[in-house]
């Protein structure tokens, strides 16, 4: 703002050269970083794009046979699969149980942290950083190893309660229990951020808001709901949207505890679909129009992230 | 009381997994390999370890993802910092949009590039063969590119936040914008380096696809996520040796969290705040 002041302040004449000074600074100063990702983003994603257009498979990828445009062919293959269909399904789904999860885990955590004195608090930010900095690789082995069928605890605890079927049940056989013990270990790893973020909200609410509130006869639940939700909404959604878009493109987990996308690729989501059909199955091309369809699902929710930003932030 | 006695059990259940990962690393292995495995061990070893250790390349993996992540921590600091600065103290044509695509940016999912990131980086293969397939130099690179656009973005924040006021007066004693940016700016904005270079490193470190991808016959730049699948196996996984392994992909991480864990939370909710 101060800035804006004083260049308003002085005569047009001075200020232009003041200008381009500044741009070929701002141009050197960006130019690493501009390359980078020109580079390693922008240009990758025009060619994703491009590859989705063509019959690309291995004799292609190999460069031993010509490219054949196909225009949206591959589009109206995916299309048409139902496979497509019932994964991008799947993938909603899982995502919304994993945002819901963590939103829920997270902010309840931080209203309990915020309650409770210092060092039953400190544990718990201690176990949740613990919980946030494990790798998403060791994560999913240690979950799997809790939930193996002959060796894990889970198991062991359930049959020792009495639930003697569950003593060597396969949690990753079924399709909907292997997308729980994925969902688990997601929630489990993601929470802490949630949490985190909505702790700084809640403790940036004054205390005297807060206490006038409580003067003027408004009870707990009112306050949390009249008072302090509307504040923080806006880290809310910043967290929601944040969860959405890592959720919608998980791919570690899913890949390492369901085995590349479990029993006949029914664990599949749209992340790892596409990662088979071009590295496994050789179908660039198709590879490639799922990327673009989960690019494009992406990018809708940036529109919606960025509009939020907007009000928020002063671009 | 019935809060702080909540706390302590959730905070007990959150830490669980860990303490599970740890302990049967420990365990010998017919304690592991057990169809009643108990919570604790009377007789804890180093076996596991040293199996991990002493096996094929671990360090080697190791060592390469430290490389990596390092590489990618350092350079992202420097031209994340170098960028901000530029979006935030200069004014110039264009900043409004630059800023618009940095967020767009951050929003495109990465995993979907895998296919031309592949081709990408055979081509770059033939030129610069240091960053081509099968080298550590690739995923540096796409590491660092796809890091910067959230690293920018907070940085923004922090360099924000330093008074225009503070510019004035060090211009004023004579500094140059140069020494006032490196002397005066980049130690202010030392939190949100800190929150920038803990997830460049998390990043790197973590990552599987890419090095999965790219890294396909020269095993011995392979980062640690391969090295620990070489203990499942068909008939019996060797729990015992996945779970050393995955407690020491652990514990670089977890050392750099708790060491920086007071600057990261001030430093995150600096960067949502905006």
């Amino acid at each position: 703002m101060a800035t804006r002041q004083t260049t308003a302040a002085v005569p047009p004449p001075v200020r232009t050269p003041r200008r381009r000074r500044d741009g070929r600074a701002a141009a050197l100063y960006l130019a690493p970083a501009a390359v980078l990702l020109l580079g390693m983003l922008a240009y990758p994603l025009y060619q994703l794009v491009l590859i989705s257009f063509y019959d690309y498979g291995r004799a292609e990828a190999a460069g031993t046979a010509p490219l054949v445009f196909l225009g949206f062919d591959n589009y109206v293959e995916l299309l048409e699969t139902i496979k497509f269909w019932v994964v991008l399904a799947k993938t909603i789904g899982f995502a919304a149980v994993c945002v819901v999860g963590s939103l829920l885990v997270g902010t309840t955590l931080a209203v309990l942290a915020s309650r409770v004195r210092a060092v039953p608090r400190m544990l718990l930010f201690l176990a949740a950083l613990g919980a946030w900095a494990t790798p998403a690789m060791a994560g999913s082995y240690v979950w799997l190893f809790l939930f193996d069928a002959d060796f894990g605890l889970v198991n062991e605890v359930l049959a020792g309660l009495g639930w003697q079927s569950m003593a060597d049940h396969s949690w990753t056989y079924g399709t909907y229990s292997a997308f729980g013990l994925v969902a688990m270990e997601v929630i489990w790893c993601s929470f802490p951020f949630v949490m985190v973020t909505m702790y700084a909200g809640i403790k940036g609410i004054s205390e005297e808001i807060l206490e006038s509130a409580a003067l003027d006869g408004a009870s707990w639940t009112r306050i949390a709901t009249s008072v302090m939700l509307p504040m923080l909404r806006p880290l809310l959604l910043i967290a929601t949207i944040q969860s959405i878009i890592w959720d919608f493109k998980v791919f570690t987990q899913i890949y390492v505890m369901t085995n590349g996308g479990g029993v006949a690729g029914r664990n599949l989501v749209l992340n790892v679909y596409a990662y088979q059909e071009a590295f496994a199955g050789s179908q660039y091309g198709l590879g490639a129009a799922i990327g673009v369809v989960m690019t494009l699902i992406l990018l809708s929710i940036t529109a919606l992230y960025v509009r939020s930003q907007r009000q928020s932030v002063e671009l | 009381m019935v809060a702080e006695v909540a706390t302590v059990v959730i905070a007990g259940l959150v830490a669980f997994p860990l303490y599970w990962m740890v302990l049967s690393a420990l365990k010998p292995a017919a304690e592991v390999q057990s169809a009643n495995p108990r919570p604790w061990t009377f007789s804890p070893t180093f076996e596991n370890f040293d199996r991990v250790l002493n096996s094929a390349g671990f360090a080697r993996y190791f060592l390469n993802s430290t490389i990596v992540a390092v590489v990618v921590v350092g350079l992202s600091l420097l031209l994340s910092f170098l960028s901000a600065v530029a979006l935030t103290r200069f004014r110039f044509r264009g900043r409004t949009v630059l800023l618009v695509m940095l967020l767009v940016a951050q929003m495109v999912p990465v995993e979907a590039l895998t296919i031309p990131l592949f081709f990408l980086m055979r081509s770059i293969g033939d030129v610069a063969p240091a960053f081509g397939l099968n080298e550590l130099g690739s995923l540096v690179l796409v590491h660092l590119a796809f890091q910067l656009p959230l690293a920018i973005w907070m940085l923004r924040g922090f360099v924000a936040a330093v008074p225009i006021e503070l510019e004035e007066a060090s211009k004023l004693d004579g500094a140059s914008r140069f020494r006032f940016t490196w002397q005066i700016l980049f130690p202010l904005v030392l939190p949100g380096l800190v929150a920038v270079s803990v997830l460049a490193f998390i990043h790197a470190w973590n990552d599987f696809l890419f090095a999965k991808t790219f890294i396909i016959s020269k095993s011995e730049n392979q980062t640690l996520p391969q090295a620990i699948l070489v203990y499942f196996k068909p008939e019996e996984n060797d729990w015992g040796a996945i779970m050393a392994g995955s407690t020491l992909m652990t514990i670089p991480v977890l050392i750099f969290f708790v060491l920086v864990q007071r600057r990261l939370v001030s430093g995150l909710s600096g960067a949502v705040k905006g």
